[in-house]
């Protein structure tokens, strides 16, 4: 068979890596979306780790972003206890929404075990903390998901007013995570023309990434969450527009030939 | 018109006891006994009678008063239908001894094709020798069956009543000479009495002047059933005997002593119980599509619950499904969790079927992450119910929150892509991508103000009255506009006065950083969603 024109070696790759079975034996690791490869030592989520996301905008974005890569290749993800998750984003974010679940309503006396049960049948699950989290509870969530080899993620997602049951800033996990993913700079809107013209179409934060063992060194890194089609894509700290981010790292990763691996361009 | 349409009738034997449901009250002796029917259109009137009544003038369809005129000191019962039935299983498992094609017309009254019996036992007649003693040895002497064999059901029931065997290929000639009456002894009944009635009255007295009506003139007189009468007067069979194949009764149960206290035993016991039935249904060569997990306490509360187990290992299946099922149970309210410890179990396999072995795709097949993924869906559906386990389905609409929205687990399809098909029409003022990030279950409310300090309003043209500069979020305090956009105006379902909706959104920044979706609709802001 003959292809016509130039073969994009690189979606290529990609979708070999999709079509891959779930889980080699002895691969551990989760992939997330290429941006995100350079916020986690491994360059994926370590299955059985604990992950939390918490700051100012853009925390939901990227627990979202999260699990991206790894449902398109087959992983089932789990929200719980987010009734306002917006699954749309999610999908544009690339989100494969024909593997997601989510149970709501849970109550705080049953969530620990609904949250177990739901480590033992995905593979990544997005928690919305309760206001209120025992600890040994916490420990015994994060043995399970080291047990059963699950990424779990905690949230607390935004809420116009943080009373009682939810909201910004009233709930944290108690215990030491794996990965701590913080969102730190003011976020930058683009796409405004000024009275009321334009459109939000990109965002620009900046992710501190920290946690234990592998993970200890802090690594920084500007993003495009989400960028002008939806998705994470990489960005670089003094450029203005992400058009003009995309364009320097398109050429960064020409320049360096095949073996840029750290920041590839948002997918056309 | 002769006996060319249609399959040749399928010839049949007919086990009939006389006046059954004065036999099943245990009243055949000399007396006379009358049972009155309850059914509508029987009740109050003579169902059936004992033979002293009956010399005496009662018939069936009399009514009480009338019978008890003729017959003074005539005993009247009530009709018991079960009680019939139960009665009559002894014969019915006597005959059914013979072929298990067997067929209850009624109680008092069976039917078997006679073809393979026939030919095992040497012939109609030994076959009819040997039905009636078996009836007869069943009956243990409170009454006498009459057997008889003709071809087709209807021309059976009426040789049995003659106790005849009919030769093969004369069932025409049989009827021909019998009353008209005799159509309301075909099953299900031909002829009410208004029918057979006009039948003497238009000069047809016996079955074959009937037969020698056109069918098409019957048709056309009395329509349908005109049709079946004729076909029934000239011997042919309006239908073949229903063989009713026994249903495997493969329910498997045990008792547990002392009562399980832990649901982990009773799992354990539910193990071995399913690997029992699995072992039940493979002997049969049968797969079992749902099971019935019924439970019950020592204070004889019980639940049962049906799971779908279509292309599971059922020993494994089963164990955690009793598991889950027992768990949701220990962890309802305190009212309605079981009071003791669990002392029986029983699996009643449902929708049993032919086992044709499971063919998973070549392609796209499911794998073991979506089974291990549909395995924890169905774990949490027992601990939480059914409705708190969703997952996404994209459909249709303008804002973020109509385009995906959550549907129950159960009713949607695993893994599979649930697109509607109105996902890709073009929905004019759509919100542009990126969606928001939350998109809230509450609908917040919120207060926009312009510079002056008054409120923003949107007008019939979609703009906006003044550019917003403050905005206050489920009462909170008040935020700085940094920028905006929009308005998007939406006109949706203008046709339908119920739903019609008019919204206007309007996309702000504020100082902190955070971005918001606002809709304006009928006067009142309301926060809708927030790209977090």
């Amino acid at each position: 068979m003959v292809l016509a024109g130039a073969v994009d070696t690189d979606a290529l790759r990609r979708v070999g890596e999709w079509a891959r079975p779930v889980a080699l034996a002895g691969e551990q690791l989760l992939a997330v979306p290429d941006p995100l490869r350079d916020l986690l030592p491994e360059g994926g989520l370590r299955r059985g780790s604990t992950v939390t996301v918490e700051g100012g905008p853009g925390a939901t974005s990227l627990a979202l972003a999260l699990g991206a890569a790894a449902s398109v290749a087959g992983s089932w993800v789990a929200g719980v206890n987010l009734p306002s998750l917006g699954l749309l984003a999610a999908a544009e974010l690339g989100v494969a929404l024909e593997r997601v679940v989510m149970v709501g309503g849970v109550d705080p006396r049953t969530w620990p075990a609904v949250v177990a049960a739901l480590l033992d049948a995905v593979d990544l699950v997005w928690v919305g903390l309760p206001p209120r989290i025992r600890p040994g509870d916490a420990r015994r969530l994060a043995a399970r998901a080291r047990e059963r080899g699950s990424v779990l993620v905690t949230l607390d997602p935004w809420s116009p007013r943080p009373v009682g049951s939810a909201g910004s800033g009233t709930a944290s996990w108690p215990v030491g995570a794996d990965v701590r993913l913080r969102l730190v700079a003011w976020p930058a809107w683009v796409g405004f023309a000024g009275s009321g013209a334009g459109r939000l179409e990109a965002r620009r934060v900046e992710v501190v990434a920290g946690g234990r063992g592998a993970s200890a060194r802090e690594r920084r890194l500007d993003l495009w969450l989400p960028g002008p089609d939806g998705r994470v894509a990489p960005c670089s700290p003094r450029s203005l527009s992400p058009e003009q981010s995309l364009g320097r790292s398109m050429r960064q990763r020409t320049g360096r030939g095949s073996g840029g691996t750290g920041k590839r361009g948002a997918e056309e | 018109m002769t006996a060319t349409r249609g399959k040749a009738p399928v010839r049949t034997l007919v086990a009939w006891c006389p006046d059954w449901p004065v036999v099943a009250a245990g009243r055949a002796g000399g007396a006379a006994v009358a049972v009155m029917g309850t059914e509508p259109g029987m009740r109050g009137r003579v169902l059936a009678c004992s033979e002293p009544a009956r010399a005496q003038g009662v018939r069936r369809g009399m009514r009480r008063r009338e019978a008890e005129g003729r017959c003074p000191g005539l005993d009247v019962l009530a009709a018991d239908p079960d009680g019939e039935a139960r009665a009559f299983e002894a014969v019915v498992a006597a005959v059914a001894s013979l072929t298990p094609r067997v067929e209850v017309l009624r109680p008092g009254s069976v039917a078997l094709p006679t073809r393979g019996p026939s030919r095992y036992f040497g012939g109609d007649q030994a076959l009819v020798d040997r039905a009636s003693a078996l009836a007869d040895a069943a009956l243990e002497g409170r009454a006498r069956c009459r057997v008889g064999v003709a071809d087709g059901l209807f021309a059976a029931i009426l040789a049995a009543r003659r106790g005849v065997v009919v030769e093969p290929g004369a069932s025409a000639a049989f009827l021909a000479p019998l009353a008209v009456a005799v159509l309301a002894h075909a099953d299900p009944p031909a002829g009410s009495p208004e029918l057979i009635d006009l039948f003497r009255r238009l000069g047809l007295r016996c079955l074959g002047d009937v037969a020698a009506v056109p069918s098409a003139t019957l048709a056309g007189r009395f329509g349908p059933l005109g049709a079946r009468v004729s076909r029934l007067c000239r011997g042919l069979d309006d239908r073949p005997p229903r063989p009713q194949v026994p249903p495997p009764d493969l329910t498997v149960a045990a008792e547990v002593d002392p009562p399980a206290t832990q649901v982990e035993t009773a799992a354990f016991v539910a193990r071995r119980l399913a690997t029992e039935l699995g072992e039940h249904l493979a002997v049969r060569g049968l797969a079992c599509a749902r099971v019935c997990i019924e439970a019950e306490t020592e204070h004889g509360e019980t639940l049962a619950r049906r799971w779908r187990t279509e292309g599971l290992v059922l020993a494994s299946a089963l164990g955690d499904r009793v598991r889950w099922q027992l768990d949701g149970w220990c962890h309802r309210s305190p009212g309605q969790r079981p009071s003791g410890g669990i002392t029986l179990l029983r699996l009643v396999p449902e929708e049993v079927t032919a086992d044709r072995g499971r063919q998973l795709g070549f392609w796209g097949e499911a794998s073991a992450a979506d089974e291990r993924a549909a395995r924890g869906i169905a774990r949490l559906q027992g601990l939480l119910g059914p409705e708190a386990v969703t997952v996404p389905q994209r459909r249709g609409g303008r804002s973020p929150g109509e385009q995906v929205v959550l549907v129950a687990a159960h009713t949607a399809g695993n893994g599979e892509d649930q697109a509607g098909e109105f996902v890709l029409a073009p929905w004019p003022g759509r919100l542009p991508v990126p969606a928001p990030s939350l998109v809230h279950a509450v609908a917040w409310s919120a207060e926009v103000v312009s510079a002056g300090g008054e409120e923003v309003d949107v007008s019939a043209q979609g703009l906006v009255s003044a550019g917003p500069d403050r905005v206050s979020l489920a009462g909170g305090p008040w935020c700085q506009v940094r920028s905006w956009a929009g308005p998007w105006p939406m006109d949706e379902r203008w046709w339908d006065p119920a739903t019609h909706r008019r919204r206007a959104c309007i996309q702000v920044v504020t100082a902190g950083g955070e971005a918001h979706l606002l809709a304006l609709s009928g006067g009142r802001w309301v926060l809708e969603a927030t790209y977090d």
